[in-house]
């Protein structure tokens, strides 16, 4: 056994200068020493560093000393090489080949290497996923021009830059990228302006002003007169006052500014109502500091709110109908006798008789509220009770038949009636074959009977033609009757809607089905309407209820100063 | 002195626990406590606080929400700067890395509810899934800090890269000097093998950690099993592919372990680009 060691050394021009010799043995120390079978001058290297070992066709390199050695690029103490395969050694700058020679022989090529150190550094920086991305800050430079350039530079330089302009809804905004500043959806009746930012954000750093909001909506008016608004305003508690102190830092107008009650961008949809606490701030404690109000103290449906006062006339001297509170039980006069229990009775004779006139005249069945009772065309009120239309029917003013046709009376044409009547006189019999509803129905036959001054002189009496519904007017004997007023409105300063409640019968709400008398107020109390709503956060209540369901801030005349839910019918 | 002794490795024992504590235990967890008093004090204040008509980053609760987070992506993103100054003791870059990383985890709760639950198409909603991507990513980056190195570390076998770098290098030139015998079509092969840099793989390759193409292993494919005298080169390329695994390992796991930054760093950069319009907006619009 032998080994061929083949030392290459590279002259300085890059010759290869290849030297061989034969070591006998199967055993080969490789080291720095002289005496070594391969001598290596490198002090890196060790006097005797590595003893090989020829075992069975197969190299034993054991480290004779305590430092290790690399094959193959691998640190160890211990290692075989099969020699068919080969394996390299490392040994401070030399690098030792292990190859088995076509003869058999094992041999050991020794070549001298320089370092590259650069190169290597450069290698390792491979192994991290930075030397295959892009640099991080190359990339959050970017993103950060990007951002600062679509979302602040554009938008803020294109407003500045606009030209001065009206709002217009049918005009597209003239800022452009500011719909990447928006918070959320307008309202729906802002719904136009969703382009058009700068129509209500008109100075950069300046809050909505109202002067802003009246440029569209100049006909609102102040909610009370200066300087009865500001002194109604009670204290601000602790924390509303240190905010409205944050809210003056930064710009905000109010307290009383537009934008306190009617906040925007809360999404599509109906602007929310206001809430009940802004009006509370105020009427929650209102006699404290509006010490002469007529207006009791309220800042809670459910909870604190006074009863409801009705516009009426309560007796027949009254000239102006006058609000009184629903709690002193007031009686109402109308002009009119009108018992409501006796009109809805199911088994009387005004029962019976809808029941004959039968469905074609639109009876039929014992009377109920919209037989007489006509809603408006928009639902929200009734209009007035009409003799004709919804009177007529039962009480008829059938005078006279002149050869099979009826003779009438005009309702309301008072002369005409007393002239219609005292022609009858010169005529012997009349017989209407009529009957008008009553107790005394065959009374009021023979009442009929008589000649026309009879007929006048009775008309007002409580059974007469007249007085059966009228109060007379004047002294026995005329027909003057006393104005009749069929208010359509009673809550002058809340708005009902009675659209709103058809699910409900009507007597649940009007007890109309026991009242024998037309001076019974058939109003419902604020506690009946407590059944259902209870203040705004009252989340248990059938229907929450804040100030605005029924009342307007902003005094208008006309349908307008309803809220915007009855005003829009 | 055997007692000695022990106290000695008691001592010492004791004083490595101490050094070795890692950052998410710093202090008994004292940033994890504030965090989570922070998270549930913001949670109480949402659900008491009286705003109208709901709940918005607008309302006096959502500026007070929206000044905090603020605050804290400020000073979270300031552990970049901090970083590079190490100092030990109460401030230590220990303490501010693990208030780092609970206070960061907090800003979730603070932000979210500073959102009032609203979004949108807007500069201020990109803020917010800005935020989000960059805290997702650093639970990401956390978790793979705690893992990944104990897998980093198996794969090593003890060597260190540019061992590894010479192992395959001491493989190729044994590789070329054994390749002189062959053909033209096989020395191709090698050449081919020899000629591909283990470390030109793209990110895709190394996070999924599948390397297509490997001409190695196209070369061993087209060799192995073929005439005997191929021998050693078939024998040298399987050293050659054991050793390019192991790389190639080496760089999935480092991908994986360095990719979070790759998205919280510039991400953070853009968050505090788009926090700064969503502020500015809000006020030039106020």
């Amino acid at each position: 056994m032998s080994f061929v060691i083949r030392t290459i050394d590279i002259t300085a021009i890059g010759r290869e200068i290849v030297r061989e010799r034969e070591v006998a043995g199967d055993t080969l120390v490789i080291g720095r020493a002289a005496e070594n079978a391969v001598h290596l001058p490198d002090l890196a290297v060790e006097q005797q560093h590595v003893r090989v070992t020829a075992e069975g066709g197969r190299l034993h390199l054991q480290a004779i000393g305590s430092l290790g050695f690399a094959l193959d690029g691998r640190s160890t103490t211990d290692a075989t090489v099969d020699p068919g395969e080969g394996g390299e050694l490392e040994l401070g700058s030399y690098r030792l080949q292990f190859e088995r020679e076509a003869d058999g022989r094992i041999a050991v090529v020794i070549r001298q290497v320089a370092r590259e150190a650069a190169d290597k550094a450069e290698t390792l920086g491979g192994f991290s996923l930075g030397s295959v991305l892009p640099g991080k800050r190359p990339l959050a430079w970017t993103g950060l021009a990007a951002i600062l350039l679509a979302f602040l530079a554009v938008p803020i330089w294109s407003h500045l830059t606009r030209p001065a302009a009206e709002p217009d809804y049918d005009r597209p905004g003239a800022v452009l990228m500011d719909a990447s500043w928006r918070t959320g959806a307008l309202s729906s009746v802002h719904h136009g302006l969703e382009d058009q930012c700068e129509a209500c954000h008109v100075e950069p750093f300046v809050a909505v002003r109202d002067e802003t909001c009246l440029t569209c909506h100049q006909d609102i008016a102040d909610h009370a007169a200066q300087p009865r608004q500001s002194l109604a305003r009670g204290p601000l508690p602790w924390g509303d006052a240190v905010q409205w102190q944050v809210a003056h830092a930064f710009g905000k107008p109010g307290p009383g500014a537009c934008t306190d009650c009617h906040t925007e961008h809360e999404g599509a949809g109906r602007m929310e109502p206001t809430r009940e606490k802004f009006c509370a701030d105020c009427h929650g404690t209102l006699d404290a500091r509006l010490t002469d109000t007529a207006l009791g103290n309220a800042s809670d449906f459910g909870k604190a709110h006074p009863e409801f006062r009705a516009l009426l006339t309560t007796d027949r001297t009254q000239a102006e109908p006058v609000r009184v509170s629903l709690d002193d039980r007031p009686r109402q006069w109308n002009g009119l006798r009108f018992p409501h229990a006796m009109h809805l009775s199911k088994t009387n004779g005004v029962a019976q008789m809808a029941r004959r006139l039968g469905r074609d005249a639109g009876y039929g069945a014992p009377l109920d509220c919209a037989d007489c009772h006509t809603p408006t065309a928009d639902g929200v009120r009734f209009l007035p009770v009409d003799m004709e239309r919804d009177c007529e029917a039962c009480h008829s003013l059938v005078f006279d038949e002149v050869g099979g046709t009826f003779r009438t009376l005009r309702h309301g044409r008072i002369e005409q009636a007393r002239a219609e009547l005292l022609s009858l006189d010169a005529r012997a019999t009349r017989a209407t074959g009529r009957r008008r509803p009553g107790e005394y129905a065959s009374l009021y036959r023979a009442d009929f009977g008589g000649p026309g001054v009879a007929m006048l002189s009775r008309a007002m009496t409580e059974k007469g033609l007249c007085g059966q519904c009228h109060v007379p007017a004047g002294p026995p004997g005329t027909l003057a009757v006393m104005p009749v007023t069929q208010p359509s409105r009673y809550m002058i300063h809340g708005w009902f809607d009675h659209e709103d409640h058809k699910q409900e019968q009507c007597t649940s709400c009007h007890a109309a089905g026991t009242s024998d008398s037309s001076a019974d107020l058939l109003l419902p109390g604020i506690a009946q309407c407590r059944d259902c709503h209870q203040g705004e956060s009252a989340r248990s209540a059938e229907v929450p209820s804040s100030c605005a369901m029924c009342h307007s801030y902003h005094p208008r005349t006309g349908p307008a100063a309803a809220p915007p839910r009855i005003a829009r019918r | 002195m055997a007692t000695a002794a022990d106290d000695d490795a008691a001592f010492h024992a004791e004083r490595r626990d101490s050094d070795h504590e890692s950052f998410l235990l710093h202090g008994r967890m004292r940033w994890l406590k504030v965090a989570l008093g922070l998270g549930s004090a913001a949670i109480l204040g949402y659900v008491l606080a009286d705003v109208d008509p709901r709940p918005n980053g607008g309302s006096w609760y959502g500026y007070l929400l929206g000044t905090l987070g603020a605050g804290l992506i400020v000073w979270l993103s300031l552990l970049g700067v901090r970083k590079r100054a190490i100092t030990p003791g109460r401030w230590s870059l220990k303490a501010w890395t693990s208030a780092h990383v609970y206070l960061g985890l907090s800003l979730v709760v603070i932000a979210t509810l500073h959102t009032g639950f609203q979004f949108g198409w807007n500069v201020h909603t990109l803020a917010y899934a800005l935020m989000i991507l960059v805290i997702a990513s650093g639970v990401y980056g956390m978790v793979a800090y705690a893992t990944l190195p104990q897998a980093l570390s198996d794969n090593r076998r003890e060597m260190t890269k540019r061992q590894m770098v010479e192992a395959l290098a001491a493989i190729d030139r044994q590789l070329e000097a054994a390749a002189q015998p062959l053909g033209r079509v096989e020395a191709d092969l090698v050449i081919a093998a020899l000629g591909q840099d283990p470390f030109g793989e793209g990110a895709i390759a190394r996070l999924t950690g599948r390397y297509r193409d490997c001409r190695t292993a196209s070369a061993l494919e087209a060799l192995a099993g073929g005439d005997p005298a191929n021998e050693r080169v078939v024998a040298l390329l399987r050293k050659r592919q054991a050793q390019l695994a192991q790389i190639r390992r080496h760089m999935h796991l480092r991908a994986l372990l360095e990719v979070w930054l790759w998205v919280h760093v510039p991400l953070t950069i853009m968050l505090l680009a788009a926090l700064t319009a969503h502020i500015v907006s809000v006020f030039y619009y106020w």
